[in-house]
């Protein structure tokens, strides 16, 4: 990580630490990323009280009690309606409608504008674009074991994502919110009513709710995985880039590695 | 970076979540941020009524995608003195009093309703629980009934007063104009080809089919054209609405 070879990096004009810090992350990317951060947060807890109402899902344009469910969430019902998990705390299906329904347009129209933003600051076409050699599997393979090493820049481009990165950020840009929103809008019975398409892109109502479970739990898991590799790689600077935008290069950190005459970070505290 | 390990990040962060989910609930009491909160539904009507055609059809579908059993949900039968002799009359002495903001006042028999042209549509109920049935009704459309009622144009808001009694008030519902001559807005009589049952019901049971169950009102006993929902309830338009929350567009 502390690679000497970042000194050569034709960012890093003069060796030192205040040129290696590099713009990392756009004005709309920082803002959006917050805005979203919250969003998702009371998209998750308010969805949980909402599927605490019936939590049963089935496939297909019906499905209620008396039909087969392919997944049957109520055994795991002292878990979903723990009052650290949902939002309001105790169950209320009219509140954490008014709290999903509300940010839903925050999600919505945040994706929208957005992805307009990164079309116009070129940061989708320059820093998510997935190349045709980066999805090969042996370059998978080692993008693979250098996470597993904790290591996870590019010496010669240390600000680039990763693949694993790039592919876990165009899933969720482009796969897993779009996907919520959508099947969110076909559970609407306005929505069946203004763009019949949609509920039959998902061939019915209570498929749309199914996926948007799915979706949901894979956006969970973004999360725990991103938020996992934001304290493995640094969290402090990570944390500080995504507000101010400025990322200091790994190899221009003073306490990374920690320096040996100190203790170890975990006994200091 | 030497004192803040990521052991304290981790728990902090925790710690951060845990406040963050109870501010929410604080929040939620604020007055202020409590209009913010409900302004959803405002914002989300505006948008949705922008989308879509006024006549705008709810999904139909074929006699065989109907659900085997259609359960029921909410109150599944008034048992009130005055409803449980109707049940027993097989509601021939009934009559759906239509009133409120209209020339011509109606005092209807299930035989009247079944004399106005009919409809039958196949649609889909969801419930705001999340399951949803589908399942052939049908009846006169309610905009055919207002209009030889002779509704006048101050009209606002067509109120639904049915038999079952909650805490001791009669459960009621409203739509908008809009909803209200709708084509699939209809007075059920019959559902799945039979008379609609007390479950369900009975006699006439309204249907709303761009909008949630809690909207389409079963037991209806009384329909009034208005010009504010002020005064009616506590004024915010239903049962549910009043007294616990919900939506009054019920269109998501």
């Amino acid at each position: 990580m502390d690679d000497p070879t970042a000194l050569a990096d034709p960012l890093t004009t003069a060796p030192n630490a205040r040129s290696e810090t590099i713009y990392r992350h756009r004005l709309a990317t920082r803002l959006w990323h917050w805005i979203n951060a919250i969003t998702i947060f009371i998209m998750i807890g308010s969805g949980i009280g909402i599927l605490n109402a019936h939590p049963r899902l089935y496939w297909g344009q019906y499905g209620a009690n008396f039909d087969h469910a392919w997944l049957d969430l109520r055994p795991y019902g002292n878990i979903l309606r723990s009052g650290w998990l949902t939002i309001p705390a105790g169950y209320n299906l009219a509140i954490s409608r008014r709290w999903h329904l509300l940010f839903a347009l925050v999600l919505g129209f945040g994706l929208l504008v957005f992805m307009i933003a990164s079309l116009i600051n070129r940061h989708f076409q320059r820093d998510l674009r997935v190349r045709a050699k980066e999805i090969g599997p042996r370059h998978l393979w080692a993008d693979l074991l250098a996470h597993l090493r904790l290591d996870f820049h590019n010496p010669d481009d240390p600000a680039a994502y990763n693949t694993l990165q790039k592919l876990a950020y165009v899933v969720a840009i482009f796969i897993l919110i779009p996907l919520m929103i959508l099947t969110g809008l076909a559970m609407s019975p306005g929505m069946d009513a203004a763009w019949p398409w949609l509920i039959e892109l998902f061939g019915g109502r209570q498929s749309a709710r199914s996926i948007h479970f799915i979706a949901a739990s894979g956006i969970v898991l973004f999360v725990i995985v991103h938020l996992t590799l934001v304290v493995l790689a640094g969290p402090i600077e990570e944390v500080w880039s995504m507000i101010t935008g400025r990322w200091t290069l790994p190899g221009a950190r003073s306490s990374e590695p920690p320096p040996p005459p100190l203790a170890e970070p975990e006994a200091a505290e | 970076m030497t004192l803040l390990t990521r052991r304290t990040l981790v728990t902090g962060g925790a710690l951060g979540a845990g406040l963050l989910l109870s501010g929410c609930d604080k929040l939620a009491q604020q007055p202020g941020f409590r209009r913010i909160l409900f302004s959803g539904e405002k914002i989300n009507m505006g948008l949705q009524r922008a989308l879509m055609g006024r006549n705008a059809l709810a999904p139909e579908f074929r006699p065989d995608q109907m659900s085997p059993v259609f359960r029921t949900n909410g109150n599944s039968n008034p048992n009130t003195a005055d409803y449980n002799r109707h049940v027993a009359e097989n509601f021939a002495n009934w009559r759906l009093e239509v009133g409120g903001l209209v020339d011509r006042p109606l005092r209807l028999s299930l035989t009247d309703i079944g004399a106005f042209p009919q409809r039958a549509q196949i649609t889909r109920h969801d419930c705001v629980e999340g399951w949803s049935a589908i399942g052939k009704w049908q009846g006169p459309m309610l905009g055919n009934v207002l209009k030889a009622a002779g509704v006048r144009n101050s009209a606002r808001y067509i109120v639904f007063t049915c038999a079952d009694l909650w805490s001791g008030a009669p459960y009621y519902e409203s739509i908008d104009m809009v909803d209200a001559f709708h084509p699939q807005t209809i007075l059920a009589w019959a559902m799945n080809d039979k008379r609609v049952s007390v479950g369900h019901g009975a006699p006439i049971r309204l249907r709303v089919e761009r909008h949630l169950g809690y909207k389409n009102a079963k037991y209806v006993m009384r329909i009034d054209a208005v010009a504010s929902l002020a005064g009616i309830g506590l004024g915010k338009g239903g049962y549910w609405e009043d007294h616990v929350n919900y939506d009054w567009y019920a269109g998501i």
